[in-house]
């Protein structure tokens, strides 16, 4: 614990911080440009030069490491001639074209240009003019404006692990690069934030707004099970942008290229008023009246074995509450929230939870990877993985289909009998599972959500106590879900009840005709086909594969629209917060359910507000009590004993850019598809 | 009294003796040098310091001291990086002395990497140095062949192995860490410091980077003894040292002469005098284009050595002399060496990659008198922006020059500014848009 005297002032600071964080600790601002505490230090901007005693020049703080009885001066008559010029040169080059830059109010440069600059120009020569550069659907560049600190070459680099930013050339002719590529990351929005200056800025947000004019909701994402803490910019009714939001233990300040760029998808295809299916096949604008009356038609003299509901990947925990009671209240015990079919199983919450933690993921020592691919499924979470990766001794194990996952793994295996064997205590791995002292497994959907998943997540089980992953403090197992909705529907037991059907029983009883009614919330991602002749209910907020084949259209809300609790493949639960009224008529999905159970059932639910819904989340589940924890989950019983079939584990996701009706709606995904999944079209003659 | 042929190191620096392993040998290379290695880590060390030799390469830094930063019992290997990257506008002297004097060096390689430990010795040579490569390849496939180095070194029990590496001609990556970064397959960029090489150097293990020349002599010193060496020159200035004098001179040469020797005396000893006579001279560069220029009052007395050129706010550099007569437009001169510096700068650093383009095209204005007034003090203020900013030594090297023109020459600079205003008319300075 060195101590310092800063600006005349005794600091001591924790072990390891540089002069830079230092004197931040002290309460002294330094400015800087290169500098990003999730970055190498690279010291190139000089911005944050100070003075040091007994220091012939000024210090670049941020790479000097703070050391006992340190004098540091950071505001000096030398500090402050040092940055007055090193600010001179950054603005002497740079455009003066902020009045239609997108950064323009949010700009790094700008802000300390305000406080550390001249008031005028010196500079009587000709400006630089650079060409802009090709980086792909998502980046704008106007590299005019760039700075050189290199803060995009190491984040990707560093965080993202793709080496597809480089700088060219040297002297004041530098230009940053990818050789007219675009940049193959599902991180590369993040290029946008850590920016200075807006050399790179955000191409489907280009010229949209400014940041004054937006109003900025803390808000968590539901493009995946990670939850990322975003902040959702509106202006007026639209969602103008996404971005992160500061969680140490989620997403760090990163957030993955569908949670930012997926937002276009709110404003097409959107549900904006019930729909009811007339005799002549067509769906037809109907009033919330009309629809209910529909729906208890349909309902009238059903049995509630004959009734089954599904829940999608997107929805809130209240809303499923509101369904689940609305299927008990009408005698179905066919619910269930798993659409995939994913064999995991509600008896025990640590054999469907995320363990270890995200931030968790920094003490591990060795990780095995069964059936997953974190880099499409929670990209974040692959980040945490490479973070690790990077720091050494830490070796990865895959069974499965072998991917790029921008760190170094070991392909064992592709399927059951690979994990089998290596829960055997048997296989090229289990030295290294065995000798580490934290192990993690981390088992996906692709090894669960199949019909032998069940045996698949018993094997998982016997190899996490086969090499003591689970112990005091330590819990190594983790299940990676897909889906933002999944665990807070297990946990409140959006499941099949006493005798009732899964995924599997309803869609197979909807095609045989045992099932005359389904009730989808929100659910697309299944077979729409195997409904059958049932008359199904979709409540939604896209018009996608589910409100085609609807008999009744309840229009609801997505994620930015309403007050909602999310609990993340963690167990954390989080809420996400409304940022714009859904769109016409649409409403919270929990009040649709409310309203219709006035129509429907022999009494109405027990709820009529939010805080009413979210008392009975918690009686259904005490862990809704505790928001933004991961409490830990006792360890038991779970997965079934049994035959596993020997194909290969599959991948969930194929197109990481369009995985729910929010991102297949939006035009930015489909570029992004265009550019990094679809195979390159061949130019014809008629191209440009 | 100058340097007797007796006490010259070099003494085949003009190439009229066989520079191979033979002729080497005949000129008293690899005599000994078992028995330098026979004084032990220790025994070294303590010799170089006390010959106060300081490096050649420009800044001047105590060999001994700098050798004795390497760690001990360190378990990484640890490196002795020669830096044959001369590029120096006006130095010429490390080039001289791997063309026809390549076993000199490599004795000083052995020498130097025992003396610090080191595993391996890569000499990192400049591109451009063609010939000076195959010489000096050819040396030290002599060396090997002769078991003067690699396993049992000379016989000493010593394993010692030397790299030839051919860079690709850029200057910045003269500067020690750079070069480290070349060497290493990356972009030649300067390292931030701390660490130090010989902490954190070479893929990552101790390393000492020296001069060719600074390597070059230590056998010597440990050959004729220190006090033979310390006699030489002034104290904390000891020593021989290879000049490089050029421009209007009547004999541009190298020659190697005591530290501390009179300007005007290496002058009209070795190069015949500036071209014109003594009173022609308008001023010298006496330490290769980073330093400041000194105009001739100061020439007229000033001592060859670190000290003394630093009390002149000059250096001594590489001592590279570059004399200037009167028909000199000092201006032009200064910023060709501005563009020199713009085009070199690595970019990495904000002062230097914006200052040394911005020096250069006020100067370049300057030429002409295309300027105002104010601007020579604006001048001065971006030099003394740019310098002590930087991460490298490449920023000062940019700003000195202009900072000795600026400081010696300004009435000239105010000439030339209020003619063009006479001949032009006021308006004529034309600003380009902001």
């Amino acid at each position: 614990m060195p101590t310092l005297t800063i600006n005349g002032k005794d600091v001591t600071v924790p072990d390891g911080v540089n002069v830079l964080q230092a004197c931040e600790l002290a309460g002294f601002e330094i400015p800087r440009f290169c500098y990003h505490e999730r970055l190498s230090v690279a010291g190139n901007c000089r911005m944050c030069l100070v003075e040091m005693e007994r220091a012939p020049k000024p210090i670049a703080s941020c790479h000097m490491p703070a050391q006992d009885g340190m004098t540091i001066w950071t505001d000096s008559e030398k500090t402050r001639k040092a940055r007055r010029g090193v600010m001179e040169f950054l603005l002497i080059n740079h455009p003066l074209d902020c009045p239609i830059c997108d950064q323009g109010g949010e700009c790094d440069l700008q802000d300390q240009a305000m406080a550390y600059g001249f008031d005028r120009s010196r500079f009587t020569e000709n400006k630089r003019a650079v060409p802009e550069k090709e980086m792909g659907p998502l980046i704008k560049t106007i590299m005019t404006r760039c700075i050189h600190c290199t803060r995009c070459i190491r984040f990707a680099a560093e965080v993202a692990g793709v080496e597809s930013i480089g700088a060219l050339y040297r002297g004041e002719h530098m230009e940053i690069s990818t050789l007219e590529k675009a940049i193959d990351s599902e991180l590369s929005g993040n290029l946008v934030d850590i920016c200075p200056v807006g050399a790179l800025t955000s191409l489907p947000y280009a010229f949209a707004a400014r940041p004054w004019e937006l109003r900025k909701t803390p808000s968590v994402d539901v493009m995946d099970a990670v939850g990322s803490n975003i902040r959702v910019d509106t202006r007026g009714r639209d969602v103008m942008r996404v971005l992160p939001r500061l969680h140490e233990d989620i997403n760090e300040e990163w957030i993955h290229d569908k949670t930012r760029h997926a937002c276009d998808g709110l404003g097409r295809q959107r549900l904006d008023r019930p729909y009811v299916r007339n005799d002549k096949g067509r769906l037809e604008e109907a009033t919330w009246d009309e629809a209910f009356q529909a729906i208890a038609g349909a309902l009238k003299g059903k049995k509630g074995q004959k009734i089954a509901a599904l829940a999608g990947d997107l929805c809130d925990a209240e809303s499923m509450l509101a369904l689940k009671d609305l299927m008990r209240g009408l005698g179905s015990a066919n619910t269930d929230c798993r659409q995939d079919g994913a064999k995991v199983d509600a008896a025990c919450r640590a054999g469907y939870l995320f363990n270890t933690s995200i931030a968790g993921i920094e003490d591990a020592d060795a990780c095995l990877l069964v059936g997953t691919n974190p880099r499409a499924e929670a990209a974040m979470i692959n980040a945490r993985l490479r973070k690790r990766f990077l720091r050494g001794d830490f070796r990865v194990g895959v069974i499965g289909e072998p991917v790029d996952l921008t760190y170094e793994v070991e392909h064992l295996g592709a399927g059951p009998e690979t994990l089998k064997e290596l829960a055997d205590g048997k296989g090229a791995f289990a030295e290294v599972l065995k000798s580490a002292e934290k192990p993690m497994v981390i088992v996906g959907m692709g090894a669960l959500s199949r019909p032998d998943g069940a045996a698949v997540l018993h094997h998982a089980r016997r190899l996490a106590e086969t090499y003591g992953m689970v112990g005091d403090g330590w819990n190594g197992f983790n299940v990676l879900h897909t889906a933002a909705a999944r665990v807070g529907g297990l946990d409140l037991g959006f499941l099949p009840g006493e005798g009732g059907r899964d995924t599997t029983g309803i869609l197979d009883g909807a095609e045989k005709g045992e099932l005359d009614f389904v009730y989808l919330l929100g659910a697309d991602e299944f077979d729409i086909g195997r409904l059958g002749k049932a008359f199904v209910v979709y409540q939604g907020h896209h018009g996608d594969a589910g409100a085609h084949r609807a008999d009744v259209i309840l229009p609801g809300a997505a994620y930015t629209e309403k007050n909602a609790t999310y609990v993340n493949t963690e167990g954390r639960v989080q809420l996400g917060r409304l940022a714009a009224n859904p769109p016409g008529d649409a409403r919270e999905d929990w009040a649709i359910l409310r309203a219709l159970s006035d129509h429907v059932g022999k009494k109405p639910l027990p709820y009529d507000n939010l805080g009413e819904v979210r008392q009975k989340l918690i009686e259904a589940a005490t862990t809704f009590a505790a928001v933004d924890q991961v409490p830990e989950a006792g360890w038991g019983e779970f997965g079934q004993a049994g035959e596993t079939d020997s194909a290969p584990f599959g991948l969930p996701i194929t197109n990481f850019y369009m995985t729910d009706p929010i991102s297949r709606n939006s035009e930015t995904m489909a570029r992004c598809t265009e550019a990094f999944v679809l195979p390159k079209q061949k130019a014809t003659g008629t191209h440009g | 009294m100058a340097l007797q042929d007796k006490d010259r190191i070099f003494t085949n620096l003009y190439g009229q003796f066989d520079w191979k392993l033979a002729g080497a040998r005949k000129r008293g290379v690899w005599s000994g040098t078992k028995q330098m290695i026979e004084m032990g880590r220790d025994g070294v060390l303590q010799r170089i310091k006390d010959s106060e030799l300081r490096g050649r390469g420009g800044a001047g830094f105590p060999a001994g001291m700098k050798w004795s930063f390497m760690p001990k019992d360190d378990p990484r290997p640890s490196y002795l990086v020669v830096n044959a990257d001369e590029s120096e506008p006006g130095t010429c002297k490390d080039r001289e002395i791997m063309r026809y004097d390549p076993h000199r060096l490599l004795e000083g390689c052995l020498v130097a990497g025992f003396a610090m430990g080191a595993q391996a010795c890569y000499i990192y040579i400049r591109g451009e140095f063609w010939l000076e490569a195959e010489h000096l390849q050819h040396a030290i496939d002599e060396a090997y062949e002769a078991g003067l180095i690699g396993k049992n070194a000379c016989k000493s029990g010593y394993d010692y192995d030397i790299y030839l590496h051919r860079g690709a001609g850029a200057y910045i990556c003269g500067e020690e860490t750079a070069l480290l970064e070349s060497l290493e397959g990356k972009k030649g960029m300067p390292r931030l410091k701390p660490p130090f090489p010989a902490q954190v150097g070479l893929y990552g293990c101790p390393t000492t980077v020296n001069n060719v020349e600074t390597i070059a002599v230590a056998p010597e010193i440990l050959r004729r003894g220190v006090e033979w060496w310390t006699g030489i020159g002034r104290p904390k200035n000891t020593g021989t040292k290879v000049f490089c004098i050029s421009g209007h001179v009547n004999k541009p040469c190298n020659v190697e002469e005591a530290m501390s020797i009179p300007l005007k005396e290496l002058i009209e000893r070795h190069a015949g005098g500036v071209r014109g006579g003594w009173d022609n001279l308008l001023a010298v560069i006496p330490g290769g284009s980073s330093v400041p220029c000194i105009p001739k009052p100061t020439c007229d007395s000033i001592l060859m050595d670190f000290d003394a050129l630093k009390e002149a706010q000059t250096g001594l550099g590489t001592a590279a002399v570059i004399v200037m007569d009167k028909s000199t437009d000092i201006v032009a001169a200064i910023a060709r060496l501005s563009l020199f510096y713009m085009h070199e700068s690595c970019g990495q650093c904000t002062p230097c990659r914006e200052g040394t383009g911005w020096m250069w095209r006020v100067l370049t204005r300057m030429i002409e008198g295309r300027a105002e007034i104010e601007e020579i003090d604006k001048l001065w203020d971006v030099t003394k922006e740019v310098e002590g900013h930087t991460i490298c030594a490449l920023g000062d090297a940019a700003a000195w020059p202009v900072q000795g023109l600026i400081r010696h020459f300004r009435p000239e600079l105010e000439r030339r500014i209020v003619d063009y205003k006479r001949t032009h008319g006021k308006a004529a300075v034309s600003l380009a848009a902001e």
